[in-house]
């Protein structure tokens, strides 16, 4: 295997695992809130290091100038944040119940008061 | 002058749509370039009821450090991620934290946003308050969910450090 191969096949194993790792924290955690946080930063890490991995691929390996995978991490990482945003805030709106032991929950109950300006 | 400020209101919108285009069809044939530019104006023209004025990137240079920062952030974030997802979800304290904002442009706003929910167990919730039209409040603090919550004080100082302050100095705001 070349120099090129091996840093494929790391990137690909590695944009697996955290896929698997986001996908595994949608599972296991304790409520809605904790949940978010696996998709928005281990699928987005996973997903662009795949990204990367197909590009070495082609511009190195086909020897073809191949920059569309920079238009998918671009649109990815705005994406992302944004997704999280909504899904949150539809969250609080919803007034989901935190897991037991949630720090400074009153938070909660406060913003609808800040959100007034008050 | 005018003529091309009036064809072009916002270069460089309409350079990343060029080069969006050229990128999606992945060729730089005359015909892909006729169409890129024909978008490159018409869009912007068409959108140009929907645009609120934003303020300019002032210094491009720490514009490129930051994002260099952000990306080694996304991979250090996911370290510590692993950690706490692989471990029992007793030892979790997750928590909500209210940040005080010093800045208030929407687009500086919502770029420290995007950052905050792509970096160490950090996701944004709300703005708040909520600005409805222009004469209603400028947002004051950023609503944070944090996976696992230690120390607020530092989380804070960090995050205003590491990313408004920074922010604040690219746009001149």
């Amino acid at each position: 295997m070349t120099v090129l191969e091996w840093i494929i096949a790391l990137l690909v194993i590695a944009g697996t695992l955290f896929v698997l790792l986001g996908s595994v924290a949608l599972i296991k955690l304790p409520d809605f809130y904790t949940r978010l946080h696996g998709p928005t930063k281990a699928t987005t890490l996973g997903l662009g290091s795949l990204v990367l991995a197909s590009m070495v691929f082609f511009n190195f390996i086909e020897q073809q100038l191949n920059l569309q995978q920079l238009l998918i991490a671009l649109f990815l990482f705005i994406s992302a944040p944004v997704t999280a945003y909504m899904l949150i805030k539809a969250g609080l709106h919803q007034k989901l119940t935190p897991a037991a032991g949630t720090q400074q929950q009153e938070l909660m109950k406060q913003r609808d008061k800040l959100a007034k300006g008050e | 002058m005018n003529f091309i400020h009036a064809l072009l209101p916002t270069p460089a919108r309409s350079l990343l749509l060029f080069v969006v285009w050229l990128l999606l069809n992945n060729s730089v044939a005359p015909i892909h370039l006729i169409v890129a530019a024909l978008l490159a104006v018409l869009i912007p023209q068409l959108t140009a009821g929907f645009r609120d004025p934003q303020p300019p990137i002032r210094r491009w240079g720490l514009a490129l450090r930051y994002i260099g920062r952000v990306l080694l952030d996304i991979v250090l974030a996911n370290l510590q991620v692993i950690k706490l997802v692989l471990g029992p979800n007793k030892n979790l304290r997750p928590g909500f934290v209210l940040v005080p904002l010093a800045i208030t442009e929407a687009l500086p706003l919502t770029i420290l946003a995007g950052t905050v929910s792509l970096t160490p167990g950090t996701v944004s919730a709300e703005i708040l308050p909520y600005q409805l039209d222009e004469n209603s409040a400028k947002p004051k603090y950023l609503l944070l969910h944090v996976l696992d919550l230690q120390n607020e004080t530092e989380l804070i100082a960090s995050i205003k450090q590491r990313y408004e302050q920074p922010l604040k100095e690219i746009f001149q705001c």
